[in-house]
């Protein structure tokens, strides 16, 4: 079960809309390599994942994108609130508008809705784990290219946040293989799939 | 938003990253004792803030709702934290 603080993990202020810069930004509450996507990897991973730090790391930090989500969210809001209609017709965003008006829905940048299809589970650790590997490095060159766009330090500071706990993540799921690696047959980590076969560990 | 507000918010963003950032430290080095030591000193700190932000300002979590004397339920009627300033 989870509990919700009242609060952003990091703070966002925009003061100028932006509604250009929000279709950017939105793909990472609902593109390929999104806040949404990660979360849902790591919290669908962990129930077969037999080794319990490993299940422990992928909970808390699919609880911690949930607040990336969150502060994505947020910032997609902050610079779609109070639009004039002249603003969304120049700005490209009359495609968003007339199905969501200013309503946050997770979609792809190029405009692809979300779905399941972006992150997999496949019931295997290692599979799994360098998977959330490949994600957080996925995310963090979104955020690269993301700041390559944006010049509005209201904007880039939180962006700047996300994109280094895309870091410590890699970091974490690394030493996540590490210890399932240890528990596996050194002379052949495929000898069995530790969340399927009656384990020899 | 006063800056008492904004100051203690701040305080508890900074206390809460420590505490993340040593849970998931301590999920792949569970043996870490200075580890465990460091992260419950936050944790002791992150709930005497959370408490003294609910006395002031309303609850950020509902297990510190019964810190509040009020006589409204502030977590709906506060603002949301996409409001801004949270």
């Amino acid at each position: 079960m989870w509990s919700y603080e009242k609060r952003l993990q990091y703070p966002v202020n925009i003061k100028e809309p932006n509604a250009q810069i929000a279709q950017v930004i939105m793909s990472q509450y609902g593109g390929p390599d999104g806040e949404l996507g990660a979360s849902m990897r790591y919290i669908s991973q962990r129930y077969t994942m037999p080794y319990n730090e490993v299940a422990a790391i992928l909970t808390d930090i699919g609880t911690e994108e949930l607040a990336h989500l969150e502060m994505v969210s947020t910032i997609v809001h902050q610079l779609t609130r109070n639009l004039s209609m002249e603003e969304i017709e120049n700005s490209g965003f009359a495609n968003y508008y007339v199905d969501h008006t200013v309503g946050i829905w997770p979609m792809a940048a190029g405009g692809i809705p979300f779905n399941s299809c972006e992150f997999q589970s496949k019931g295997d650790a290692i599979t799994d784990l360098f998977e959330d590997m490949a994600a957080e490095q996925k995310a963090r060159s979104t955020y690269d290219n993301i700041l390559r766009l944006v010049h509005d330090s209201d904007i880039c500071e939180p962006i700047r946040f996300l994109r280094a706990r895309e870091i410590v993540h890699f970091q974490r799921f690394g030493e996540a293989l590490r210890i399932v690696q240890d528990k596996l047959d050194s002379k052949n980590f495929y000898a069995f799939n530790p969340e399927f076969d009656r384990c020899k560990s | 938003m006063n800056s008492d507000k904004e100051r203690l918010l701040h305080e508890i963003g900074v206390i809460d990253f420590v505490v993340v950032e040593m849970t998931e430290y301590l999920d792949t080095h569970p043996t870490d004792k200075e580890a465990m030591e460091y992260l419950n000193h936050y944790v002791r700190m992150k709930n005497q803030a959370m408490r003294e932000y609910a006395m002031k300002y309303g609850p950020l979590r509902i297990s510190d709702a019964d810190g509040c004397r009020q006589n409204e339920w502030k977590w709906a009627t506060q603002p949301w934290p996409w409001e801004g300033g949270c």
